[in-house]
């Protein structure tokens, strides 16, 4: 991913982050990594996923953060790396107002997240998306099943190598 | 995991008790009834299907399936440029393209170094609106026939043809227009769209008024959705829920506000929040009230526009579309007000190539439906179609 | 047609003991060997309902509530689209007759039949005349409630034989609606029974009989009788499934309600039972309590009205337009007023308009006792 760019005035919103980055940091310290500075959309990444849930109900909970609203869950692809991840983008609804992204990452081959579906029920619908287009488990989610792919489709379609089945059910396939 | 096991105390919560709450008589011995409502049912709005497990008319628990729609459109638009994708984009939630593709083109704009005209936002906010009052008429009329009322519907028709003869007018289509573009948009205005645009407020104001006097003010119909599917603020926002459902359950959060984004912080317009005197906050009056309202503030927003847009003889609305779009490196996350919440763009590239490596779209139904489940816990059957028709889906979006 | 000699008490039909006369004398017209006449009488009602129902009903609704809508309705076939429904009739007559494989197929196939019997049968007791009525029962406002009840069972064999959950949602929501509805409608009737003192069907139009046409009617004889009056209106649109209370086939939420399944004749079967059971229960309040085939308009000095529009065929003229004078408002609440929900309606039943009917009648008959 892109180095934190050098901006010299920062907007509000990056400065917000770095708030919250430095409270989460230094309750989890080597659990997450730098935060990434970038004017769009600050974020920083789950060293350790099996503390992502952890983090989550910190975040949620504490006071100082008071994330209760996840706008956004996606899967994403890294081929390069052989990783597959998902970003979370954070918001303090009507209480703190700031943002932040969070990136989680896991193997290729059967990688397994904690679900944090139990936290924001966003989550729930969102990670069975994830689970759906691109494979990666959730550990303790209640209820992991495809959702907008058939029950019987094969493969992960948002993978970055992913082929289409010949056929389902005896019907082509269109490429 | 201590902390879990009380966090889901908190946030696994039971909708509260309401005086609509049916109570089973308990010495009755039944059978549950397995119940598939959909993919073809006239109040699933689309390929929505929802198998009911029921003890009568009561559903004990409905739980969606979706992906009868689905038309890959995350797939898609790793496969073409940006400026393709914005076609497809105007076909999740065909209901409000233009808002759709506002959306996906100010979360690409942000990638990019653009000098957005100011008329060029003023065009995109006015068509904007005009949709979005265009959409909240079909969700107000859709909701009237869930509820039984033929003639609201058609009266919402009739009012959506001159808003779709509108953009039609300046965009050449009826319904998926491709008109705001990244950086731009597709054409000026034609000759004499203001003074028919300011015609049609003038003719709105009142048929709008006449919709709430048929419609809102019905004693069936308050009945009907007067505490029925409750939704107290809190679980709204832990949902994720956005738009005119968060709005119904009391929270004041509109991004146009909130955001700021376009010329929004410009205009001069109110966030739509039931007051509590006429509806429960949270339930599917509230929500229904907000959608009324909101033609009201949007009708508003227009006439500030038409005022305030710059008028250029020759304007060139495309002068400010890059040649060749290709954004720096980097992710982005862009949203913006839809009719029926957030919808909000996920997009990440490269900056060497003119295809997105990942777009995901963020679509206001599909969180604002994942509630279904807990909502629908308890209800008649229908209640249970009064609670979708609140909700408002559009399966284009949910299943994008 | 002048009528205005036919004052009604030299006029021979409507003495109450030789109500037939009139139609006795033209069934005894005979040609080439057939009771032609006896036909004619049998044919006349017969010929009106497959108008009304064909024609008026169907038609009519569309063309109504497409004005309500701002829409201009069937335009199509004919003129104003007048042939619309003949058109329609003969689609479903060519559409095939499907039985869906896992029906009950006697009950999927007797339901519609039951249906429409039981709402055309009670059409016998209907005075559309002085001397129109095809069987002058003592008890025909009994037989007449009793009859339409038929109806439950028609409904009930059609959405269980149909082996469709929706079918049968619409079935059992029908049957408890109807027969729930019952008893609020046959204790309004009762009161309007109270006031005549008979339940023949012919007496209730005689007892209204007046020269001061209007006044004369039950409704206006008595401020009690309001009560009653709304009352059976409320219930009547419950017992034919008419909007709000139309539950049984709410489209939004069952589909279609227990016909889902049907197609093509059955279906139109169905329909027309619908709309013959709407003016049926039109035509009893009008009877009960708008004085039946009387003319509303009364003598004004020497402005005879009422003596000028009295007779046979002005009769037969005044009960349709007082029944379609009804159907046109539930057409116009259907296309108003949004669906209520089951227990709302069951509340509306038992807890308002039970107790209601029991107070109209108990006052009715303080009335009739004390201060009539």
């Amino acid at each position: 991913m892109e180095e934190a760019q050098e901006n010299t005035s920062q907007s509000p919103e990056v400065i917000e982050a770095k708030a919250v980055w430095d409270v989460l940091k230094e309750k989890f310290g080597d659990a997450i990594s730098e935060l990434d500075e970038n004017p769009f959309m600050p974020f920083f990444e789950v060293l350790q996923p099996e503390h992502w849930l952890n983090i989550a109900l910190f975040m949620r909970d504490n006071p100082e953060l008071r994330f209760n609203y996840m706008a956004c869950l996606s899967g994403v692809d890294y081929p390069e790396e052989g990783k597959l991840g998902i970003v979370c983008n954070l918001e303090s609804l009507g209480e703190l107002g700031h943002k932040i992204a969070i990136k989680v990452r896991c193997k290729r081959d059967s990688g397994v997240i904690p679900s944090v579906s139990r936290v924001w029920k966003t989550a729930e619908w969102h990670e069975r998306e994830a689970f759906d287009m691109y494979g990666m488990s959730f550990s303790g989610h209640p209820d992991l099943r495809r959702i907008l792919c058939p029950e019987d489709w094969e493969g992960y379609p948002l993978r970055k190598d992913y082929k289409v089945q010949e056929t389902y059910h005896g019907i082509k396939v269109p490429n | 995991m201590q902390e879990l096991g009380k966090a889901e105390h908190k946030s696994v919560r039971v909708t509260p008790k309401s005086e609509n709450r049916v109570v089973i008589e308990k010495d009755l011995s039944s059978e549950e009834m397995i119940l598939n409502m959909g993919p073809q049912h006239p109040s699933t709005h689309g390929v929505l299907r929802l198998e009911c497990k029921t003890d009568g008319e009561v559903v004990i628990e409905a739980e969606p399936y979706l992906g009868y729609l689905h038309r890959c459109f995350e797939k898609h638009a790793e496969m073409v440029d940006y400026p393709g994708i914005v076609p497809f984009v105007d076909r999740m939630d065909y209901l409000a393209s233009m808002n759709n593709d506002f959306a996906f083109c100010i979360t690409v704009e942000k990638l990019l170094d653009v000098e957005i005209p100011r008329r060029v936002e003023f065009m995109r906010v006015i068509v904007a609106e005009i949709n979005r009052i265009a959409s909240h008429l079909v969700a107000i009329g859709t909701y009237a026939i869930d509820l039984g009322a033929f003639t609201p519907f058609l009266f919402c028709f009739r009012d959506r043809e001159h808003m779709l003869n509108l953009l039609e007018w300046t965009s050449g289509a009826r319904m998926l227009y491709n008109y705001i573009l990244i950086g731009g948009i597709a054409y000026d205005f034609p000759k004499g769209f203001k003074q028919r645009t300011a015609e049609f407020v003038k003719y709105f104001r009142p048929k709008a008024l006449e919709l709430q006097k048929l419609l809102t003010e019905n004693e069936i119909f308050v009945k009907r959705t007067k505490g029925v599917g409750m939704m107290p603020a809190d679980v709204a926002v832990n949902y994720g829920w956005s738009g005119p459902m968060l709005r119904g359950s009391g929270v004041d959060w509109d991004l146009r506000k909130e955001d700021a984004y376009s010329i929004y912080p410009e205009l001069d317009f109110k966030v739509c929040v039931p007051d509590g005197r006429f509806s429960n906050i949270g339930d599917c009056l509230s929500r229904h009230l907000v959608r009324a309202m909101e033609m009201e503030e949007s009708l508003n927003i227009i006439e500030q526009c038409l005022e305030m847009m710059p008028e250029e003889d020759g304007f060139d609305p495309k002068a400010a579309i890059p040649k060749r779009i290709r954004p720096k490196a980097g992710e982005v996350y862009g949203r913006a007000e839809n009719p029926r919440g957030e919808l909000g763009f996920y997009i990440q590239s490269d900056g060497k190539s003119t295809r997105p490596l990942r777009c995901k779209a963020r679509s206001s139904c599909f969180v604002n439906l994942s509630a279904m489940k807990e909502l629908s816990h308890g209800q008649l059957i229908p209640d249970l179609v009064s609670i979708i028709g609140s909700i408002d889906i559009v399966l284009g979006e949910v299943d994008r | 047609m002048s009528t205005g000699a036919l004052l009604p008490n030299s006029f021979p039909f409507v003495m109450s003991t030789s109500l037939n006369t009139w139609s006795d004398a033209l069934s005894e017209l005979y040609l080439f060997g057939l009771p032609f006449g006896l036909i004619i009488i049998a044919a006349i009602p017969l010929v009106f309902i497959a108008l009304y129902a064909l024609t008026y009903g169907v038609y009519g609704e569309r063309k109504i509530s497409a004005f309500m809508q701002d829409r201009l309705g069937p335009m199509e076939v004919g003129k104003w689209g007048i042939l619309q429904t003949l058109a329609d009739i003969l689609k479903l007559l060519q559409k095939e007759d499907i039985v869906n494989k896992s029906a009950d197929k006697f009950l999927f196939v007797i339901g519609p039949g039951i249906l429409f019997v039981g709402a055309f049968l009670a059409f016998a007791v209907l005075p559309f005349g002085p001397a129109f009525i095809g069987a002058d029962l003592n008890v025909g406002l009994f037989y007449a409630i009793g009859i339409v009840a038929l109806e439950v069972v028609g409904i009930l064999a059609a959405g269980w034989g149909s082996n469709n959950k929706w079918a049968l949602y619409g079935a059992i929501r029908s049957v408890a609606q109807i027969v729930s509805y019952e008893i609020p409608a046959a204790i309004a009737i009762l009161c309007g029974a109270m006031m005549a003192g008979t339940l023949s069907m012919q007496q209730f139009n005689l007892l209204q009989q007046g020269e001061y046409g209007f006044l004369h009617f039950f409704l206006f004889q008595n401020p009690i009788a309001w009560l009653p009056f709304i009352i059976y209106f409320i219930a009547s649109l419950a017992e034919t499934n008419r909007a709000p209370f139309d539950i049984p086939e709410a489209e939004s939420e069952l589909v279609a309600g227990y016909f889902t399944e049907y197609t093509g004749m059955k279906f139109a079967v169905i329909f027309l039972a619908e709309y013959g059971s709407m003016f049926m229960v039109s035509a009893i309040i009008s009877i009960v309590f708008l004085g039946g085939w009387n003319s509303p308009l009364p003598n004004i000095g020497p402005l005879s009205l009422n003596d000028w529009t009295t007779g046979p065929v002005w009769g037969a003229f005044w009960i349709v337009m007082k029944g379609f004078f009804f159907i046109f408002v539930q057409m116009w609440l259907r296309w108003t007023l949004p669906r209520l929900r089951v227990d709302q309606l069951m509340h509306l039943c038992w807890k308002v308009l039970t107790p209601f009917a029991f107070v109209a009648f108990v006052l009715i008959a303080v009335w009739e006792v004390y201060v009539k």
